[in-house]
């Protein structure tokens, strides 16, 4: 019985001793398990970028806008006023927040203008809401706080900065405390809220000013005849299986409200969790599709390694035949066959996984995805070289142990 | 002298298409323990269909074989490679050394295979070249080496497995005539420190230097002989 560390050592010389021929084979699984490993973390990386915009939404929210969805799926620019574009009131809000399976409802109204600061100027969205907004689109605040009710209703001069903002006109300067202006009034910074990055469409969901809903609608926003229309109602839905319900009741409640039937809305419930959710499965598809395209090229890298162990018993009956002459059992043969097999596949892999992290880490920052390798399918990647090993050099390594040595030392 | 070798009516058949070959048909001996001897024949005689059996690289069709009280007709296919490692030391017409490895390493192959730790077999194979006069020679491939030297190794690798029995297949074949007539010295030698030697060959010239003859015609023994004496044919039977 040989010793493991000679079946080791036996395999490891047969492999040097042609290390062009052991390099090309092993190449095969390399270019297999990079394109896998590549392709798998790329596709994370996309499906990581979805549900990222997913959660920066805020969950179980459903969005409420004015004007009806168009015939192929959007939803008309509410920018431009005119008419069925101030549909949406607070009292619609209310009446909502009223419905079974709402956690929360927050209205708010959009408006644009200029914030001086600092010897700065910018010009983000802003935002005029009630405090619940924060808990509709899980938002948290960064420093400082969130006005609340009274303050809100007080129509106070106060705001809360998005952190693009923020570092935009108070780049060296905690922001908590300083006045800004805004439309020709001076309005108090009282908090900063926590980064969420870009959307799902790729804007900058901290390039924002929250204001009290009120003071927007009094200082800021033009439309102050129309005091209480709101451009979007948010409504969080107390978990994710009410939300599909929750969404037919807003939409049943709401046509009751504005006397209008199906059909005919003036107004559009959006379902964004859903929306995302697809294009998540969807990015998910693609990730196995190109995994299993890589895969193919792994399969082939374990014909190559078959083809050459065959080649190299081939070449080596007579060393065969000499080695089982002087006591080697069939499964010395065997193992020493399959080890070869094994090691240029795993040794493939593991320089395969190098490569294709490296290429992985290029293709993300190429796109700005995010990189995503879990030591999981790291060690998958590992593993299934392996598998590869054993699977295509079992043949060969039969066929060796199978040899007659009587037949084998006669062959020259 | 106990025996070594004990054959009875040992018969071995090889289909050739649609001829039954009678490669053995019904051959008997003995060989005893520290005999010299050499099995004589022409090619289709079935001296090589009897070296294999000895050697434990063939099983006999019928008949029965012990040697060193194992049943050749009986061992599976590890059990014969077990005793091919433990009992048998191989001498080949053409070496066959393992062209990547050096002398120390192609001696030390069989103790792989026999299990012997690192440490023990290669202060073995040392101690077994410096034996056949490379001492100096350890660290050279086989390339390196002339066919004499390479023969020489290849004797050290069959002695590596503390074997009851050497069997050599034409070991002068490949070789010269002053070359040959060192290594039959050897062999001479390493009978005369105890070693049983089976030297198989076509070669009368061969065979006379080994200390007794037996023939092979047709599948059967024809003469058994004590080399420099009368002929005793079937002496053993």
């Amino acid at each position: 019985m040989m010793r493991t560390s000679d079946l080791i050592s036996s395999a490891g010389r047969a492999l040097r001793s042609n290390p062009l021929r052991s390099a090309l084979t092993a190449l095969g699984v390399i270019i297999g398990v990079a394109s896998v490993v590549a392709m798998v973390a790329l596709g994370s990386g996309a499906q990581a970028q979805v549900e990222r915009s997913i959660a920066s939404l805020g969950s179980n929210l459903l969005i409420v806008v004015p004007g009806a969805q168009r015939s192929g799926g959007g939803v008309r620019a509410q920018a431009g006023g005119g008419m069925g574009w101030d549909t949406l009131t607070i009292d619609d809000a209310e009446a909502i927040a009223q419905l079974d399976g709402v956690a929360v409802v927050a209205p708010s109204q959009r408006a644009r203008t200029q914030v001086i600061a600092n010897g700065l100027n910018w010009n983000p969205q802003v935002e005029g809401v009630t405090p619940s907004y924060l808990e509709a689109r899980d938002w948290e605040i960064a420093s400082g706080r969130m006005f609340d009710e009274t303050e809100e209703r007080q129509a106070r001069r106060i705001i809360v900065l998005g952190a693009t903002v923020a570092n935009e006109l108070f780049p060296n300067l905690d922001p908590v405390g300083q006045m800004v202006r805004m439309n020709g009034g001076t309005f108090e910074v009282i908090g900063v809220l926590e980064s969420k990055g870009q959307s799902g469409s790729g804007a900058d969901q901290d390039d924002v000013v929250l204001a009290p809903l009120t003071t927007v609608k009094r200082r800021i926003s033009g439309r102050r005849g129309r005091g209480d229309s709101v451009s979007q109602i948010s409504v969080k839905a107390q978990s994710e299986d009410v939300l599909n319900t929750l969404q037919q009741d807003v939409e049943t409640l709401l046509r009751q409200r504005h006397r209008t039937r199906e059909g005919e809305d003036d107004f559009t419930v959006q379902n964004l969790s859903s929306i995302t959710e697809t294009a998540a499965q969807t990015t998910q598809v693609f990730t196995y599709l190109l995994g299993g395209i890589s895969a193919v090229s792994l399969l082939v890298g374990g014909i190559g390694i078959m083809n050459i162990m065959l080649v190299s018993v081939t070449e080596r009956t007579r060393e065969i035949g000499l080695r089982k002459a002087l006591g080697a059992r069939q499964g010395d043969i065997l193992r020493q066959f399959g080890l070869e097999a094994v090691t240029l596949s795993v040794a493939g892999g593991i320089i395969g996984l190098i490569l294709g992290v490296a290429g992985a880490w290029l293709m993300t920052s190429l796109f700005t995805l995010p990189l995503v390798i879990s030591p999981l399918n790291a060690g998958l990647a590992i593993a299934f070289s392996g598998l590869v090993g054993v699977l295509f050099g079992a043949y060969p390594a039969w066929r060796a142990a199978q040899l007659d040595p009587i037949e084998a030392l006669r062959r020259e | 002298m106990s025996a070594l070798i004990e054959a009875q009516a040992l018969v071995k058949l090889y289909r050739m298409g649609d001829e039954t070959v009678h490669a053995l048909d019904g051959v008997n001996f003995t060989i005893a323990r520290g005999e010299y001897c050499a099995i004589v024949g022409p090619s289709g005689s079935g001296k090589s269909t009897l070296m294999n059996i000895i050697g434990g690289l063939d099983t006999p069709t019928s008949g029965r074989i012990t040697i060193a009280d194992n049943d050749i007709g009986a061992m599976s296919d590890d059990d014969l490679a077990v005793f091919r490692n433990q009992t048998i030391g191989f001498v080949f017409q053409s070496f066959n050394l393992l062209p990547r490895l050096t002398a120390l390493e192609n001696v030390e192959l069989p103790m792989i295979y026999g299990g012997i730790i690192p440490k023990e077999r290669r202060e073995r194979a040392a101690a077994l070249l410096a034996r056949v006069g490379l001492g100096a020679r350890m660290g050279h491939k086989p390339t390196q080496l002339s066919g004499g030297q390479q023969q020489r190794v290849a004797i050290a690798r069959a002695l590596a497995g503390k074997p009851s029995l050497i069997l050599a297949d034409e070991p002068t074949g490949a070789l010269d005539t002053n070359t040959g007539i060192e290594i039959m010295a050897l062999f001479r030698e390493l009978n005369a420190e105890g070693a049983t030697i089976v030297i198989v060959t076509h070669d009368h010239e061969v065979a006379t230097q080994t200390r007794r003859t037996i023939e092979m015609r047709d599948g059967h023994i024809v003469a058994d002989r004590v080399n420099g004496q009368e002929a005793r044919h079937d002496a053993h039977v």
